[in-house]
């Protein structure tokens, strides 16, 4: 394993280890003052601009306000399991970036041969602690947002997978430096369906967007952190926009090629920052234009339209694979008329509400 | 099965589409202290506007207020006339109906402009006479009183800052 920029191990874990807490913690703020800044144009309004210039100083003002709120545990809550939910939803994410390479395939553990089976087993780890707050509450909102959690997580992450598996296929490699280095052309043209069902399975996967239906707020009053405050709420905040980073981290390095980027290597950190806010900004996007789904849509599109495309996807790309030493580039066009194609063709095949049992009086 | 080229997410692009072309609107947020919307000229703001000249301290405001919030205290005067010693209002309790302003005979008492008068005692919403005197700085309301119209400046409509155009 490449040790850099310090030769000593020790160093080299200290040293990351703080650049990653640093930069999970500073990365969800600014996604959280990107969202809500972000929100405000569509909506005709300017989000929040009073804490510091443009309002910058806003995500740090709410955290010293969560920080200084009182911490109020129900009575008949499971007190142990309530107490460390937040610390279990949040793990995750540290984790995951133990392993995200950076910038020229540094990081903590950049060259984990597993990389992107790592990153798939530690994101699940999430809904363990989602499911432990649901319980703990003692709260019937906080349970049925939990049970919805799992479902939707167990659903998607089929599709995701099978999303990453193509690009694995292309790469022969499930490290993410081999990876990176084996981008021909960004994969997002290169599998355009691959990318499409990696969004939006990731998308259901970090409770955002039209399948944040586990935190409805109309309906289930923001869910499984219902009964949580102060510090501990703040951790579950910081947990939604920490997996929020985490795929798009990921999302930036199977299909947008990571640090890779014209300017050279000097500025690669920089180029995989700009494609992760990108990706965000797509998923903010989606969020503030579509409705929230019903649950039998969000099971239904998991696995009546996601899940199929995906083995579709895969058998594509796996045909490529195996027909071409080495994939051209104009194979794009021959995806992107697939994608053309397949949607159309699947969205006529995909039918919702056949199981309603009218029962005549 | 006969094949119809529908449903298949043309939705779901047009609401991306339309979302991305609000972006490049006009907001339409006020953005308060710094920028301010100018009221409707028969606006029923804060403050009455009593005129101590034309008053006569008949009690006929007093009387149609239906918070009996207006407090006239009357001495006989010189020239049998009355002379208000005390004119009083409490606007904590005042909600803006304008009916005294209606009532009054002598076109004594008038409706202001203002908006801002938030204040941290209670006491210090209760206005004297004083302070409620007519002097030539103070706005004056057209409500009720439609001469004044000419002289106050056009409402701010909030349409035509969305860029679209303003009713006539």
């Amino acid at each position: 394993m490449e040790l850099w920029p310090l030769d000593n191990y020790w160093a080299h874990f200290g040293l990351f280890a703080v650049i990653i807490i640093a930069f999970v913690l500073i990365g969800v703020m600014a996604y959280i003052y990107v969202e809500r800044r972000g929100f405000g144009p569509f909506q005709l309004r300017w989000g929040p601009n009073r804490a510091g210039p443009f309002g910058i100083l806003q995500p740090v003002a709410d955290a010293i306000k969560v920080l200084l709120k009182e911490d109020i545990v129900p009575a008949k809550a499971d007190k142990w399991v309530h107490w460390l939910a937040p610390v279990v939803v949040f793990l995750p994410i540290l984790l995951i970036f133990a392993v995200v390479p950076f910038h020229g395939g540094h990081g903590l553990i950049p060259d984990l041969n597993v990389g992107i089976l790592y990153v798939v087993a530690i994101s699940a780890l999430g809904v363990v602690g989602i499911f432990m707050a649901g319980w703990a509450s003692n709260n019937k909102y906080s349970l049925i947002s939990a049970m919805r959690a799992i479902a939707a997580m167990i659903s998607y992450e089929i599709p995701l997978v099978l999303s990453i598996i193509g690009v694995v296929l292309i790469t022969g490699s499930l490290s993410m430096n081999d990876i990176v280095a084996g981008h021909t052309i960004p994969f997002f043209l290169l599998t355009p369906l691959g990318f499409l069902i990696f969004l939006l399975s990731a998308m259901s996967e970090i409770n955002r967007g039209p399948f944040d239906l586990m935190e409805a707020d109309s309906e289930i009053v923001a869910g499984f952190h219902i009964e949580y405050s102060g510090m501990k709420f703040a951790m579950f905040y910081l947990a939604e926009y920490g997996h929020a980073l985490v795929m798009s981290a990921i999302a930036a390095i199977l299909f947008f090629r990571g640090w890779v980027g014209p300017g050279g290597d000097y500025i690669g950190v920089l180029w995989f920052l700009v494609k992760m806010l990108f990706i965000f900004v797509l998923l903010i996007w989606m969020r503030i234009t579509f409705p929230r789904l019903r649950i039998d849509q969000l099971m239904g599109f998991a696995w009546k339209f996601l899940f199929p495309l995906a083995l579709i996807n895969l058998l594509v790309v796996a045909v490529e694979v195996v027909a071409f030493e080495e994939i051209p580039w104009w194979i794009l066009f021959v995806n992107f008329a697939l994608v053309g194609v397949l949607i159309p063709l699947w969205s006529k095949l995909f039918k919702l509400g056949g199981g309603r049992v009218e029962v005549k009086v | 099965m006969k094949l119809r080229f529908e449903r298949y997410g043309k939705g779901l692009a047009k609401g991306m589409a339309l979302t991305f072309r609000h972006i490049f609107r006009q907001r339409i947020t006020t953005q308060y202290p710094e920028e301010k919307l100018t009221p409707s000229k028969r606006f029923r703001g804060y403050e009455l506007v009593w005129d101590k000249e034309r008053c006569t301290g008949c009690a006929t405001c007093a009387r149609s207020c239906p918070q009996g919030e207006i407090v006239i205290v009357t001495s006989r005067g010189e020239g049998n006339k009355y002379v208000v010693e005390k004119f009083e209002l409490d606007s904590g309790r005042c909600i803006f109906c304008g009916l005294c302003v209606e009532a009054c005979p002598y076109d004594a008492l008038f409706l202001g402009l203002d908006y801002e008068r938030a204040s941290y005692r209670r006491g210090e919403l209760i206005l004297s006479k004083e302070q409620l005197e007519r002097t030539p700085e103070k706005q004056i309301s057209a409500y009720f009183h439609p001469e004044f119209e000419a002289s106050l400046p056009q409402q701010t409509l909030l349409l035509e800052r969305a860029g679209r155009k303003g009713q006539e």
